[in-house]
C-alpha cells in the first residue's frame, strides 16, 4: 500500500477548526469523535498510531486521550481494512430475516472468513450489532451507504459494482466537506 | 385511522426541504412560542400534555424540564439523543431522514422553553448519512432566520449543531452520551448529580429523545390539554412504533396510545399479520431490553383482558406476565423461531456493548453469551439454565447504568416463558443439528 502522508490539507484543517468552534472555548476535545472519522477516511481507512498522534497534536490533547477513545468505539478501525468494509448486521431482527445467509454467501463468494480481508485488499467482512434498520432487514453497511432488504442477488450485484468502482468507501462519503 | 401528529406528512414529496415543510405548517410552533408565549408558558403546556420520554424510560418530559437548574451566568444546554441503537428500534432514523425539520423545529421551541442558547443533536455514527440530511436542514433553517441571532425578530438567539458518535450502544444512556459529546469514552456517570444539575461540561443539561423533542411541536400548536385527550390514561398522545421481524409489513407506524396489540399485529393498516400465514409465537414489544412475551401474554394480560399499546397495559402483571413499552421497538417472532437462538443474538449484543465499567455487567454479559453459545451449538449442560438465571439475577440492579438490567431481562424472560425450549436444546442436541432457525433470504423473496 502506498504511504499516505499523515497531515490534513488546508481545506480539511479549516473544516476541523470550524468544527471546534461548535463547542465553548476550551472544550475543543469534544470535536474528537468527528475528527477521528475524517482522519480515518483520509489516511487509509484505519487509525494507525501515527494518525492518532497526529489527531492529538491537531486538537492539542494527549495521545492517550485519542487512543482510549479510538479503542472504545466500534467504527474506528485499529487495523487496516479493505477498501470496502462490508458490515453485516446480525442482531435479532436481521437474524430473523436471513442475516446468517448473507454472511455465509459473502464468505463463499469472497473466499474469506468474517473478520478477514481479500488478498487484493478490496473487501473486508465484519459482522456488527444492530444498525437501526430492522424494518428493512437484512442489511449491510458499506461506508455511508445502507444496503437494505438484501437478497443474495443484490449482494452479488453490490460486490460487482464496488469492485468495478475500485474506490475506498468511508462513513464520511457524501461530500461532507461541503455540508459540514 | 388513528390520529397522527408527527409523520402524517411523511409521503409528501419534498417534505425534507424547508420550503415544502413550511407549506405544510412547519415551524408554526416556533412562531407561536416566540411571538405569543413566555418560556414558562411553553414548559407549562408540555407539563399539561403528559408527554413521556419516547426513548424508552417513559419519564414525564415536563417534569424533567422543570428539574433544570438555572444558576445565574451559567449556560444551559439541550441535547437531543439521536443515538438510537436499541435492537428493534428505527423510528428516530425514519423521522430524521424523512422530516428533518420537525426535529429542528422541536429543538428551537424546546430550547426557548429551557433558555438554552446552544443545543446539540448527538446522532449515532452509523447514521452518518442522516447527519448530512440534518445538516442540510440546519443550513436551510439558518438561512431563513429560524436559527442564529434574534430568531424571527425576537430576543431569542439559538445555535444548533449535529455531532456524530463513534458506534457504541451505551451512548444512548444519557450520561454516557454526555461523556461522548465531550470527546471521551462512553462510560456512564454515577448519578447524582443528574444532567439537569451537572450535564455537558458540568452545565445544567436536558437530554431528550428525537421523538420526544419532535412531539413538542404539535403540543404547542394544539395545547397541552388537547394533546392529553389523545391516548389512554397516563399514556397520552401518539407513539412511533418500529415494527420488524416476521410480519408482512415491517416499518414505522404512528399509533394512538391505547391501540389493541392484536389490531396492531394483524390489521392491514399496521403490521398486516404474520408472514406466510404462520402462527405468532412471541413478541419483544419495546426493544431488545424488555421482557419477551409469548403470544398468549402479549395479546391478553393475565386477567384475560386485551393488551393495549400503552405504558400501563404492556407492563400489567409486572415481569411475571408483562413487559414494557420501552422504545417502541416491536419485534415479532413466528412459530418457527428458536427463542434460544434469538436470545443468543441478544446476549452477544449486550456483551459486545457493555462499556466494561461495572464487573457484574462486564463479566456477566460475557458469561451469558458463552453459555448460550454452547447451548445453541448443542453442548449445553442441564445445569446451564439455572446458571443463566443466577448470573442475570446478579447483574440486575448492580450496575451504574441500566445496561446491566437490559442485558438481564431478556435472559430472565426467555427462561421464564420458554424454559421447555432450553431443556429441549440441552437434552436433545441431536434434534437441533439440522434445524434452520431463521428464514433464508430466498424464502422471504418468495413470500
Amino acid at each position: 500500500m502506498a504511504q499516505v502522508e499523515i497531515k490534513f490539507n488546508e481545506e480539511t484543517l479549516a473544516l476541523v477548526h470550524k468544527m471546534i468552534k461548535r463547542y465553548p472555548e476550551g472544550k475543543h476535545k469534544s470535536a474528537l469523535l468527528p475528527i477521528l472519522h475524517i482522519a480515518q477516511a483520509e489516511f487509509g481507512g484505519w487509525l494507525s498510531p501515527e494518525t492518532m498522534d497526529y489527531v492529538a497534536s491537531v486538537l492539542n490533547i494527549k495521545p492517550i486521550e485519542v487512543y482510549e477513545v479510538a479503542s472504545f468505539y466500534s467504527m474506528y478501525n485499529l487495523k487496516p481494512v479493505g477498501k470496502c468494509l462490508l458490515e453485516v448486521c446480525r442482531t435479532s431482527s436481521c437474524w430473523t430475516r436471513g442475516a446468517e445467509d448473507v454472511v455465509k454467501h459473502l464468505e463463499k463468494k469472497l473466499g474469506i472468513k468474517e473478520g478477514e480481508t481479500t488478498k487484493d485488499g478490496m473487501f473486508t467482512i465484519k459482522t456488527v450489532e444492530c444498525l437501526g434498520s430492522c424494518g428493512t432487514a437484512p442489511l449491510l453497511q458499506c461506508g455511508a451507504s445502507y444496503h437494505e432488504n438484501l437478497t443474495l442477488e443484490k449482494v452479488d450485484k453490490l460486490l460487482e459494482d464496488y469492485r468495478a468502482a475500485g474506490k475506498r468507501r468511508s462513513y464520511t462519503d457524501m461530500d461532507y466537506k461541503n455540508t459540514l | 385511522m388513528g390520529k397522527k401528529l408527527l409523520i402524517h406528512n411523511d409521503k409528501v414529496p419534498g417534505i425534507a426541504t424547508l420550503e415544502v415543510y413550511r407549506q405544510h405548517g412547519g415551524y408554526a410552533s416556533v412562531e407561536k412560542a416566540l411571538k405569543t408565549m413566555t418560556p414558562p408558558e411553553v414548559l407549562e403546556e408540555v407539563k399539561k400534555s403528559g408527554l413521556r420520554g419516547r426513548g424508552g424510560a417513559g419519564f414525564p418530559t415536563g417534569m424533567k424540564w422543570s428539574f433544570l437548574a438555572r444558576p445565574e451566568g451559567v449556560e444551559r444546554y439541550l441535547v437531543c439523543n439521536a443515538d438510537e441503537s436499541e435492537p428493534g428500534t428505527f423510528k428516530d432514523r425514519y423521522l430524521m431522514e424523512v422530516i428533518p425539520h420537525l426535529l429542528i423545529e422541536g429543538m428551537i421551541t424546546s430550547s426557548y422553553a429551557l433558555g438554552a442558547k446552544t443545543s446539540y443533536i448527538y446522532i449515532r455514527g452509523e447514521y452518518f448519512y442522516v447527519a448530512r440530511i440534518l445538516e442540510k436542514a440546519l443550513d436551510e433553517a439558518y438561512a431563513a432566520g429560524l436559527l442564529g441571532k434574534n430568531i424571527l425578530g425576537s430576543d431569542f438567539s439559538h445555535d444548533c449543531y449535529v455531532q456524530v458518535g463513534g458506534g457504541a450502544y451505551i451512548c444512548g444512556e444519557e450520561t454516557a452520551l454526555l461523556e461522548s459529546l465531550e470527546g471521551k469514552r462512553g462510560n456512564p456517570r454515577i448519578k447524582p448529580p443528574f444532567p439537569a444539575i451537572a450535564g455537558v461540561w458540568g452545565c445544567p443539561t436536558v437530554v431528550n429523545n428525537v421523538e420526544t423533542i419532535a412531539t413538542v411541536c404539535p403540543i404547542i400548536m394544539m395545547g397541552g390539554d388537547e394533546y392529553a385527550k389523545i391516548g389512554i390514561g397516563r399514556s397520552t398522545g401518539t407513539k412511533l412504533i418500529s415494527a420488524s421481524g416476521h410480519i408482512n409489513k415491517p416499518g414505522v407506524y404512528e399509533i394512538e396510545l391505547g391501540l389493541p396489540v392484536e389490531e396492531f399485529i394483524y390489521s392491514e393498516e399496521y403490521c398486516g399479520g404474520i408472514i406466510n400465514g404462520r402462527k405468532l409465537k412471541a413478541v419483544v414489544a419495546g426493544g431488545s431490553s424488555v421482557p419477551i412475551l409469548p403470544a398468549e401474554l402479549i395479546l391478553k394480560n393475565d386477567k384475560g383482558e386485551p393488551r393495549l399499546m400503552s405504558y400501563e397495559s404492556l407492563s400489567e402483571g409486572g415481569f411475571a406476565t408483562g413487559t414494557m413499552l420501552g422504545s417502541g421497538g416491536f419485534i415479532v417472532y413466528d412459530e418457527t423461531t428458536s427463542i434460544v437462538k434469538n436470545l443468543y443474538t441478544f446476549a452477544r449484543f449486550y456483551h459486545h456493548e457493555s462499556c466494561g465499567q461495572c464487573s457484574p455487567c462486564r463479566e456477566g454479559t460475557g458469561w451469558m453469551e458463552k453459555i448460550l453459545h454452547r447451548i445453541v451449538e448443542g453442548h449445553g449442560k442441564p445445569s446451564d439454565i439455572d446458571l443463566l438465571w443466577d448470573i442475570q439475577r446478579k447483574i440486575e440492579g448492580n450496575t451504574i447504568c441500566p445496561l446491566g438490567d437490559a442485558a438481564a431481562w431478556p435472559v430472565a424472560s426467555a427462561i421464564r416463558h420458554f424454559r421447555a425450549e432450553f431443556e429441549e436444546y440441552i437434552n436433545h442436541p441431536e434434534k437441533i443439528k439440522d434445524v434452520k432457525h431463521y428464514y433464508s433470504v430466498h424464502q422471504l423473496a418468495g413470500a
